[in-house]
């Protein structure tokens, strides 16, 4: 992971003290660790190595074990989610009409790579798959904004709006 | 026993219940190929290498984790089976880096023999995309390659078994490698450069840092003065790397080997076993008589010493200040031995052969450097060791035995045990004990510190006083007996070494494959050779070793003299806090 491209971490007492106290009532429990870790991404948006290290440290695990279980299920993000939340439709309509390229070129702009958030906390990019509206296909949202029937030179303009 | 009959390829058999396949055949004589599994360790059914058709069942199955039932047939060799262990290892194949020829494990590779015995014919038959990953040289120990990886998940296994788990499987799917927590160096981690990932492995993904350049160019530089030592375990298994059968002691040829590759001086680790263990019951001794800290802990392990400094740094001062072996001897060359030989230190190159990978990280540690020089210039496993005698054409199996040089070949029967588990606290005991009491013993051995148990205990009455001394070897061991300790369980004295089993099952020890390390007692095998030297041996104590008299006598004075400790001694450091755990 690239450090300089994520946002500073900026988690407050309260949440710890919540993580603990989620991690302390599961501790017990055989196979806990999922459990824990989905409740920490509700409390902190994400899971950045700083939470990892705590919810590892407090079950006696390895971080890479939890790390390990971070990467391998897409629910699980190690980047904040942006002010602007932008997801690209890369389902199959939307796909073959171009959605790789659009995906592409965000990330190029942005300079970032889905998933990930911009320093500034602006943005954040990740795919999604189909969102039901093939019809304008390829499509991609801003938070609650659709935008439609694209092509990869109106990217540029999409952001400017924001 | 509760036995249940079975066939295999049509053959009846009686084995025990709760066997798996795998275990039978073997029982039956047939070794079914594996790559992923280890008995015990990692028993995952992941690479369905092991695939045999079971009358009945729907799919082929595991051998390696399916437990044969009564009734149950077998069938090993069919078409349909090893047409799909072909196919799997053409799968593996699709995104593997196969530059076998100039691959530090070809010959010795799980995947290369399998490829080979299965006819494999096509290696590219299924190439596509193949991810590239840049190496991880960042360890002084070693190098990971996941190029070469196959996800077996081996060294994994391995490394959490030893408690620390820094690698392990991180992404999904074709993304999957076998990396660090946030993708980090391994020097960033909290790894101890044990090397048990190394020793699992079943191709060249992981491997030792070779060192062995450096020591032919020293050997071929005529200003410098060469010297070797080699550690107690060396001599009970360099020969596997040789074809030669477990537990086969080949001393002689070792240093036939090592005179035949050019080196000034051929000595033994096994003189600075038995100084450790002056300066460490001395240690030991003085503790009791005067308060200090208890229990003390043995040093010798440099995988163990950073294990305490990045876990248990609480009790660092409990580790005894005493420099390994390697070290000490390292120390005593560049001092004592450049002395006597008008010899300045800076020309000198101290070579090291050791079964351990972790040896390479302590000869860069701080404080040992005895004369201003590095203690110890290059520390080898006993893996490049045979790369080099293979390189030089020296036919091993050919060459006469011969002896150590003096004067630091002279040895006891308590300094080669080192290599074991138990072996350095026996040693101690020898000597610790005949100090404290004034007497002779009846009888050198302590068997209740011997043996391959990841923990033993045992309570001595010496002079009147019950002395509780421990041993545990392998890092998990370890830390359960730690945490004893830090709940108040009282002992005086305790071994620790990093690796389980001691040196004779360290990092830098010959590869072995799974069919192998899962079947047979390497540890107990190769300790069995260092157990049959001690007993062989006319003089089994530090103590009686006679030119460790003379180096008391001239140089050091007295076991924990002023200069023994400037020498001989070095200190730890908390690393606790500096790295991912």
């Amino acid at each position: 992971m690239d450090e300089k491209k994520s946002l500073p971490f900026n988690g407050t007492p309260e949440q710890e003290k919540q993580l603990l106290q989620v991690i302390n009532e599961g501790k017990t429990e055989k196979g806990a660790l999922m459990a824990i870790m989905q409740k920490a991404q509700d409390i902190y948006g994400y899971l950045p190595i700083e939470v990892q290290t705590i919810i590892a440290r407090e079950l006696g695990i390895p971080l890479q074990e939890v790390y390990g279980v971070a990467t391998f299920y897409a629910q699980f993000s190690l980047y904040p989610k942006g002010e602007y939340k932008i997801s690209v439709c890369l389902g199959t309509a939307c796909y073959v009409k171009g959605a790789g390229d659009i995906y592409d070129k965000l990330q190029e702009k942005l300079g970032i790579a889905g998933g990930e958030c911009t320093p500034d906390g602006k943005f954040s990019l990740e795919a999604c798959r189909c969102i039901g509206a093939c019809g304008l296909a390829p499509v991609l949202t801003v938070n609650e904004d659709v935008y439609g029937r694209l092509t990869k030179d109106d990217v540029e303009g999409i952001l400017a709006k924001y | 026993m509760n036995m249940v009959n079975i066939k295999i390829n049509g053959m009846p058999l009686s084995v025990p219940a709760g066997t798996t396949i795998l275990e039978a055949a073997r029982e039956f004589g047939i070794e079914i190929p594996t790559l992923c599994h280890m008995k015990d360790l990692n028993e995952i059914g992941a690479c369905r290498i092991c695939v045999v058709e079971v009358k009945g069942a729907r799919s082929l199955v595991a051998s390696c984790v399916y437990p044969v039932n009564e009734g149950m047939e077998v069938f090993t060799n069919t078409p349909r089976v090893l047409n799909a262990r072909k196919k799997t290892l053409e799968l593996i194949l699709s995104t593997h880096d196969r530059k076998c020829l100039s691959c530090s494990r070809s010959g010795k590779c799980e995947l290369q023999t399998l490829c080979h015995e299965l006819g494999v014919e096509d290696e590219g038959k299924y190439d596509g995309d193949r991810k590239v990953y840049t190496l991880d040289t960042s360890a002084a120990h070693m190098v990971r390659d996941n190029n070469k990886c196959i996800l077996c998940r081996r060294c994994v296994a391995a490394c959490r078994q030893q408690f620390v788990g820094v690698i392990g499987p991180n992404n999904r799917g074709f993304e999957t490698t076998i990396g660090c927590a946030f993708e980090k160096d391994l020097a960033e981690t909290a790894c101890i450069h044990c090397g048990q990932c190394i020793v699992s492995c079943p191709t060249g993904a992981l491997a030792e840092r070779d060192d062995t350049d450096k020591v032919f160019a020293a050997l071929a530089d005529p200003e410098k003065h060469v010297i070797v030592q080699t550690a107690p375990s060396i001599r009970a298994t360099l020969g596997e790397c040789f074809d030669m059968p477990v537990g086969t002691n080949v001393e002689g040829k070792m240093v036939a080997a090592l005179r035949r590759l050019g080196f000034d001086k051929v000595f033994d680790t096994d003189f600075a076993a038995d100084l450790t263990i002056m300066e460490e019951a001395n240690e030991f001794v003085d503790r009791v008589k005067n308060g200090g800290k208890l229990p003390l802990i043995t040093s010798c392990s440099p995988g163990w010493v950073k294990f305490c400094e990045m876990y248990h740094p609480d009790l660092l001062e409990n580790v005894s200040s005493c420099k390994s072996p390697q070290q000490m001897f390292g120390a005593v060359i560049k001092t004592w031995y450049a002395e006597v030989n008008g010899i300045d230190p800076k020309n000198i190159v101290s070579v090291s052969v050791m079964p351990c990978t972790a040896k390479k990280f302590e000869i860069d540690r701080d404080d040992q450097s005895a004369a201003g020089v590095p203690d110890v210039d290059i520390s080898i496993t006993t893996r490049e060791l045979a790369r080099m005698i293979e390189k030089a054409s020296i036919k091993f199996t050919k060459l006469p035995d011969e002896q150590f040089d003096n004067p630091l070949g002279e040895s006891t029967g308590a300094s080669v045990i080192f290599g074991a588990t138990g072996g350095v606290m026996e040693a101690a005991l020898r000597t610790a004990v005949e100090t404290i009491t004034g007497k002779e013993l009846e009888d050198v051995n302590f068997a209740a510190v011997r043996g391959t148990a990841p923990i033993k205990e045992a309570t001595l009455n010496v002079g009147g006083m019950d002395v509780k001394v421990a041993v545990a070897s392998g890092a998990s061991a370890a830390h359960a007996l730690l945490t004893r300790v830090k709940n108040g369980e009282q002992f005086h004295f305790i071994e620790i070494m990093g690796c389980p089993g001691g040196c004779v099952n360290g990092g830098g020890q010959p590869h072995q494959p799974a069919s192998v390390r899962s079947f047979e007692d390497l540890k107990a095998l190769r300790a069995a050779a260092l157990y049959n030297d001690d007993a062989s041996k006319g003089i089994r104590k530090s103590h009686e070793n006679p030119m460790i008299k003379k180096i008391y006598a001239e140089y050091f004075e007295k076991p924990g003299s002023h200069k023994a400790h400037e020498i001989l001694h070095t200190s730890y450091v908390d690393r606790s806090k500096d790295y991912a755990k």
